[in-house]
């Protein structure tokens, strides 16, 4: 059995009969709110900061020289929890410019509907083509419309610049060739 | 068989634990066996040793022997004194012997690899994402194992050819190369054909074909299997998916009595490559490069996808009905075949016995290699032997069924997978008969058959064939079959219970070895599980004396 333990209610103070104190701290309160920035946006005719490692929707980039990143090795294809992306690789013709990069996705699809924002595809892409970018808001009529084909991802990702330039040197030291021969 | 329970073997010390070993056995299959390992990437078990990768690099010692009088030095401990050699040897030029003390991980071996993987990677291109081997490279896997995990080069990476057609079905990426030389002697040794060698030297050794050749032969994609690295690739399989992505199932390949067995790699239901899996009783490590094309049968044009009834499409239970009607209580022939799995040859000798039909069988020859292409061109004939589908070696063709049809002694046929008009039945004989077709691709004779029952090829279903050596040998479903297609063991039950009026049960692979280890002595105790990955050789008696059309190849020996 549980004990009881009776409280004694003291009576309340003649400041707290009035009540005025606590309507002059409410009101207090309501003036500095008032004074202080707005920090509601107007939203969708608004839009918010997006800060520089934001994850929003997984997107493909091409480098300064227009060439499409991604080579199709579908390790992001391999790593996604919710498995979104689904990679059709491709060879890169014989007379292209870009010949000696050999293989580029074919088929690059993300399924929105499945994507959970983790970034993990943009962490173990070697190439640095697949990124989680600005946009945070995506919707559709219809599932397939939430698909992100590659077309739409090269849209939405547009051009990054390219630190590396592992391609541009290795097309470099192809034209040079053999120093021997 | 006698020989190998006599097998001497030789005590080893392999990191301080004694074991015991087959005379003459490698020390890297050694330590292999005993779930160690060498690394390794130029030495492979079934070609010969160069010892050129310096990756195997071990520390060896024997006990010493006290030179004047041959006895053995003892330590104070009363054990005797290992004369470790001052330098490190390589494990696979080493034959293993009596008292051999082997170090596979003392500091000087790792620094060894360490210095070995970091020579390999200086010139490799970091080709890992664009490189089809990425996920099965040895090279990879020593670099995290074995390597520091990061270069200290920094100067320019050598430049040498990329993306060379060295053939029809292999592509060569030079600058991939470790001159590991693999390809080089399995050419030379395996194939016959000796079309690849290295030119130039030092850092500048190239790997390529000798002017005007190629490497066209039909086992050139083996080397494209023990290539180590990315160097040498499938053009069939480039590009198309990562091997992480891909299941293996074990297969037997069809192409010939050979019955080299193999690994169907496949993902979603969709088979992308067909490799060979190593039986030192039947194929070694290889394959032919025409065996490894034939999984593209699953997914061809004429592939047969629908029951039919006088070419209209139709159910399986109208299809059987329509192939009832055709087979009760006519004169009926039966047409088997040497590609059917031993237990659908059993259940169709049932269909046999029950209609009383003639048999006939086509035996499909062509020209041997001598290597893993017999002149046997089916993987089961000595299957249909075994379970008395026939009783003698079937002609070539089937001229036997058309005179009989001409003749008018047959009203309606039963085909296993054979195509008539091919093997000598003219068309007007087929136009005159019932015929029901079970088969996987479409032909003339299923055009011309009232029945067409679809059924699955080898990838499909699962089942066993017996080879040249009457070895047994058992094949798994790859990938799933056709939507709406009966395995063939369901197919031929079903026709068989039929017949007489009883109830179809759904047989599988292991009901039907039920029955046939009862039905014939040779099957005797063994179960389709009981076959095992490397399959079962079989005592067929005076079957074996049979005027077989094989010639001699890798494994088989005519008497």
């Amino acid at each position: 059995m549980a004990k009881t333990k009776v409280l004694e209610r003291k009576p309340l103070s003649l400041a707290e009969r009035t009540y005025l104190p606590q309507i002059v701290t409410g009101l207090k309160t309501t003036l500095v709110n008032m004074l202080r920035p707005s920090v509601t946006l107007q939203y969708p005719e608004e839009r918010p900061v997006i800060p520089e490692n934001y994850r929003g929707v997984p997107t493909l980039v091409k480098d300064p020289n227009g060439r499409e990143k991604c080579v199709s090795c579908q390790l992001c294809e391999f790593v996604c929890p919710p498995k979104a992306i689904r990679i059709t690789p491709g060879e890169i013709a014989d007379d292209a410019d870009t010949a000696h990069v050999e293989k580029a996705p074919k088929e690059f699809d993300i399924n929105m509907l499945r994507c959970i924002y983790c970034g993990l595809c943009e962490e173990v892409c070697p190439e640095e083509a697949i990124f989680l970018q600005d946009v945070f808001s995506v919707s559709g009529y219809s599932r397939e419309e939430m698909i992100n084909n590659k077309q739409k991802l090269y849209e939405l990702g547009g051009t990054l610049p390219d630190r590396h330039r592992k391609w541009d040197k290795k097309k470099a030291a192809e034209l040079q060739g053999a120093a021997h021969h | 068989m006698s020989e190998t329970k006599q097998l001497e073997t030789v005590t080893v010390n392999v990191d301080g634990v004694e074991h015991a070993f087959p005379k003459g056995m490698n020390l890297v299959d050694a330590v292999a066996s005993i779930g160690s390992e060498i690394p390794h990437y130029c030495y492979h078990p079934k070609l010969s040793v160069v010892g050129n990768c310096r990756m195997c690099l071990i520390e060896m010692g024997m006990p010493m022997r006290d030179r004047a009088t041959g006895e053995a030095l003892l330590d104070a401990d009363g054990k005797p004194k290992i004369g470790w050699m001052p330098k490190p040897a390589i494990g696979c030029a080493t034959t293993v012997a009596p008292g051999m003390h082997v170090k596979t991980n003392s500091p000087l071996v790792r620094d060894c690899r360490n210095g070995v993987m970091e020579f390999l990677l200086i010139n490799h291109p970091l080709d890992c994402p664009i490189c089809d081997q990425a996920g099965e490279c040895r090279l990879q896997e020593f670099a995290t194992d074995y390597g520091r995990g990061y270069s200290r080069y920094t100067e320019a990476k050598n430049v040498k050819p990329k993306r060379t057609r060295i053939g029809p079905r292999v592509m060569l990426d030079d600058e991939r190369c470790i001159l590991c030389s693999r390809c080089i002697r399995f050419s030379k040794e395996i194939a016959n054909d000796d079309v690849l060698g290295f030119i130039d030297r030092g850092s500048y050794s190239t790997l390529t074909c000798f002017p005007g050749k190629q490497l066209e032969n039909n086992y050139s994609l083996n080397t494209v299997d023990i290539c180590p690295v990315g160097a040498l690739t499938s053009t069939d399989f480039r590009f198309k998916m990562r091997v992480w992505f891909l299941k293996q199932v074990d297969s037997i390949c069809t192409e010939s009595s050979v019955g080299a067995n193999t690994e169907v790699w496949s993902r979603e239901g969709k088979i992308y490559r067909v490799t060979p899996r190593r039986n030192d009783e039947v194929n070694d490590t290889w394959m032919t490069d025409s065996g490894r094309a034939l999984y593209q049968l699953a997914e061809a044009e004429n592939r047969l996808l629908r029951y039919a009834v006088d070419g209209q499409p139709s159910s399986f239970e109208a299809a059987i009905a329509a192939s009832l009607d055709a087979l009760k209580g006519r004169r009926l022939g039966i047409v088997a075949s040497a590609h059917a799995s031993l237990e659908e040859q059993f259940l169709l000798k049932r269909i046999v016995e029950v209609t009383r039909a003639r048999v006939f069988m086509a035996y499909h020859q062509g020209e041997g290699d001598g290597i893993l292409l017999s002149e046997d061109r089916s993987p089961n004939l000595r299957g249909a032997l075994l379970t008395g589908l026939i009783d003698s070696l079937p002609a070539v063709d089937l001229s036997a069924l058309d005179q009989a049809l001409t003749a008018g002694e047959l009203d309606s046929l039963l085909v296993i997978h054979e195509d008539l008009s091919a093997l000598g039945v003219s068309a007007d004989n087929l136009a005159k008969t019932k015929v029901v077709f079970a088969g996987t691709h479409s032909n003339a004779t299923s055009e011309a058959a009232q029945v067409v029952l679809p059924t699955l090829t080898v990838f499909e279903r699962a089942g066993s064939f017996v080879n040249q050596n009457f070895r047994a040998q058992r094949f798994k479903s790859a990938v799933p079959g056709p939507q709406g297609i009966a395995s063939d063991l369901t197919l031929l039950e079903t026709l068989a219970a039929l017949v007489v009026g009883e109830t179809p049960t759904h047989p599988d692979v292991n009901t039907v070895w039920q029955s046939l280890s009862v039905a014939n002595p040779v099957f005797a105790g063994l179960d389709y599980n009981g076959l095992g990955s490397m399959g079962v050789a079989l005592e067929p008696g005076p079957l074996a004396e049979l005027p077989f059309v094989e010639t001699r190849n890798l494994k088989y020996n005519p008497r």
